[in-house]
């Protein structure tokens, strides 16, 4: 197994070219962002509203860096037995059963054999750890403002010195720090500890330059003219007063079901039909539906 | 040119105007510009942000101090609009000092003359009436009063967290067992069991402060004030015709001004009240970020209202599916022969689990009480957005 480093991008023009090649459209800003995040060897922490692309910053950074992507979802009780490793103990009882039956018990060997790597269960951060001795990955810790603040505590420490220690094991090191990226949907404020250890970037909801770009190279099928419909559609959707706004992938996924409708343009009709695809609760359905959706197609179309 | 001390004098620029820059990304700074190079500003712009700034209410800060130093870069430091930009921040905490106020009764100087007197502990001595409404107390009682709500201990129940713990009941923990045990050999000594965490529930009050309820509503931020410094986890909210969050201010040390300085500034204090629309508000802006680990939401207000009701009906609707409890306190529970006849509130009744008084004292320990009794395995409506499950 030999230890072949990142090729990180040599300026942001590169970076911004080698995500680009990924079908990803970063603003400058976000690419300063993670450029710098790469070259300081810095998590890099992205907030924004739900649906505006920062999960797919990671995936498309670990294609781009040619590197495995390793993603730790977080959730509330989110503890180290799902986030680090865990003994896999059904399978330390059965090979205790094996044992007894194969020979006379040595119970000080047995101690021994059973807490080897055979029986560990390795979980998202290990996980990344290891793989730093070929390549560092991309480690993704989704929505870290669903995780408590425990686990936030824990991570700090773990982004600090990129360890982890197993005491029946002893401890394993990085090679070199796997590429972390962090998310928020900012349902609650992270620790200010943990973000200083970042690098930081809202990303907002595109503008429709960006949208548009995003639509005509997501959707090949969409014509020009449904592509710009579309994207001026939902930026107007999103000024309006509703629970949930409509994230990028509700604007690709619209697309993408015009497309199979064999729809070239927009009209009422097929806005409410479809209008499931892009709000995705009953009382915003209901708000926009008929009216609103006859205004917000006019200024469309005008 | 001299980046190194001008970067230096930007950092001292933006602690100035209040932005929380640690030394150590300064020296992050300094290392990324050689990485990102000086051509451009709009790339040093996002350089620095990306460093420099940690939080989302602080972006706009950071771009207006941005503008004015690097405008002014290249002629001598000493015009740089320092003073002004220092200055800004405090101007932003004050605005909305202009309207006038209805609850500001007393004067600077009569609330200074009071809390001089509550130096020398005049307040101790008086007794105040647990069973006395709010609005027929004395200016010396109501300061005793809410002193006194100041200082109540609150135990607002508890909620059952996903994370676990040792302890001697419970579910026997496998993985202890093994690890414990095999150390050993094998043979079981020990049963180690575990149980959920238990966690305190969170609380997010919304208190109306219009106009109909000017006797209240001192008393009642006293409540909330006393309520956020002592449990962990509450939320507030004030409304009239809008909505706005004042945790951090109810729950400042200077507990003293904390009501006047509220009063102050709210600009919509003594308005009209809307809660229907307030709600909704809390709905879309507010819901998604405090309305988390089931909440026992408690609503402050007599329910006059001039918005719509079938508004107020459906709002309300949509918050008691996320959270844990719907309380309504009316102060005018209090008062014999009150019915709850107003448009808001009838509209209100069918969608709120407890509905109670808040006039006197002992209507805010009887409150006290009933939350305390809240258990943790308190259920989560099912949500039609699946954001919560049990908790």
């Amino acid at each position: 197994m030999s230890h072949a480093p990142l090729a990180i991008p040599s300026s942001v023009d590169a970076l911004q070219e080698a995500v680009g090649r990924q079908q990803y459209i970063a603003e400058r800003a976000l690419a300063v962002s993670i450029y710098l995040a790469l070259r300081l060897k810095r998590p890099l922490f992205l907030e924004g509203e739900a649906g505006v692309g920062k999960t797919e910053v990671a995936k498309v950074l670990a294609a781009a860096l040619d590197t495995s992507f390793i993603r730790l979802q977080c959730y509330e009780g989110l503890d180290v037995s799902q986030a680090v490793y865990e003994w896999n103990y059904p399978r330390q009882l059965l090979e205790i059963r094996m044992i007894e039956t194969a020979r006379d018990l040595d119970r000080a060997a047995v101690t021994h054999e059973l807490f080897t790597e055979t029986f560990l269960i390795k979980r998202p951060l290990l996980r990344a750890i290891e793989q730093t001795r070929q390549r560092a990955p991309v480690l993704l810790i989704d929505e870290i403002d669903r995780a408590d603040e425990e686990f936030e505590g824990y991570l700090l420490e773990f982004l600090s010195d990129f360890q982890v220690t197993i005491p029946e094991l002893g401890t394993i090191r990085a090679a070199e720090p796997p590429v972390v990226v962090i998310t928020s949907n900012r349902t609650r404020e992270v620790h200010d500890a943990l973000k200083r250890r970042c690098v930081y970037s809202w990303i907002p909801y595109p503008d429709f330059d960006k949208e548009y770009r995003i639509v005509t190279a997501k959707v090949p099928g969409a014509s020009e003219r449904l592509a710009r419909q579309v994207t001026a559609f939902v930026q107007d959707l999103r000024t309006a007063d509703l629970y949930k706004a409509a994230g990028i992938s509700e604007t690709l996924d619209w697309a993408a079901a015009l497309v199979a409708l064999d729809r070239d343009v927009l009209d009422r009709h097929v806005i409410d039909e479809t209008l499931g695809i892009l709000l995705k609760n009953q009382e915003d359905i209901d708000a926009v539906r008929g009216e609103r959706v006859g205004a917000m197609l006019a200024r469309v179309l005008a | 040119m001299q980046l190194v001390p001008n970067l230096l004098l930007f950092g001292r620029v933006l602690r100035a105007a209040g932005v929380h820059v640690h030394r150590e990304r300064m020296v992050d700074a300094i290392e990324a510009t050689e990485w990102i190079g000086l051509g451009s500003r709009a790339d040093l712009r996002a350089t620095l942000s990306a460093l420099l700034v940690h939080r989302y209410e602080d972006l706009p800060l950071f771009n207006d101090a941005f503008d004015l130093f690097f405008r002014a870069h290249g002629s001598s430091a000493l015009d740089l609009p320092l003073f002004s930009l220092g200055e800004r921040a405090r101007i932003l905490m004050r605005r909305n000092t202009g309207a006038p106020q209805r609850l500001d009764l007393e004067s600077e100087s009569a609330e200074s003359a009071a809390s001089a007197a509550f130096a020398l502990g005049a307040y101790s001595t008086i007794e105040v009436s647990r069973t006395k409404d709010f609005s027929d107390f004395t200016a010396a009682e109501l300061e005793a009063a809410r002193r006194l709500m100041l200082r109540m201990q609150w135990q607002p129940g508890t909620r059952r967290t996903r994370r676990w713990q040792r302890a001697s009941r419970g579910d026997i923990d496998m993985p202890r067992l093994l690890r414990t045990n095999l150390m050993r050999g094998g043979e079981l000594i020990e049963l180690p069991r575990r149980i959920r965490r238990e966690a305190p529930r969170p609380i997010v009050m919304l208190a109306d402060v219009s106009g109909s309820m000017d006797r209240y509503s001192r008393m009642l931020l006293a409540f909330a004030s006393g309520l956020t410094r002592s449990a962990r986890q509450v939320e507030s909210f004030v409304f009239a015709t809008r909505l706005t969050r004042v945790t951090r201010l109810v729950s400042a040390p200077t507990g003293y001004r904390v009501v006047s300085r509220m009063v102050r500034d709210l600009h919509d204090w003594g308005g009209g009240t809307r809660i229907g629309e307030a709600l909704r508000t809390f709905n879309t802006t507010w819901a998604r970020r405090v309305m988390r680990h089931g909440p026992v939401v408690i609503i402050v207000s007599d329910g006059w209202d001039r918005g719509d009701p079938l508004l107020l009906a459906r709002e309300l609707a949509r918050l008691r599916r996320r959270c844990s409890r719907l309380m309504w306190l009316n102060p005018l529970l209090g008062s014999a022969g009150y019915e709850p006849l107003t448009r808001g509130m009838q509209a209100a009744l069918a969608h709120i689990d407890d509905f109670m008084p808040a006039h006197n004292l002992r209507s805010i320990e009887d409150l006290a009480t009933h939350l305390q009794r809240l258990g943790p395995g308190l259920k989560t409506r099912p949500s039609i957005d699946g954001n919560y499950r049990q908790t």
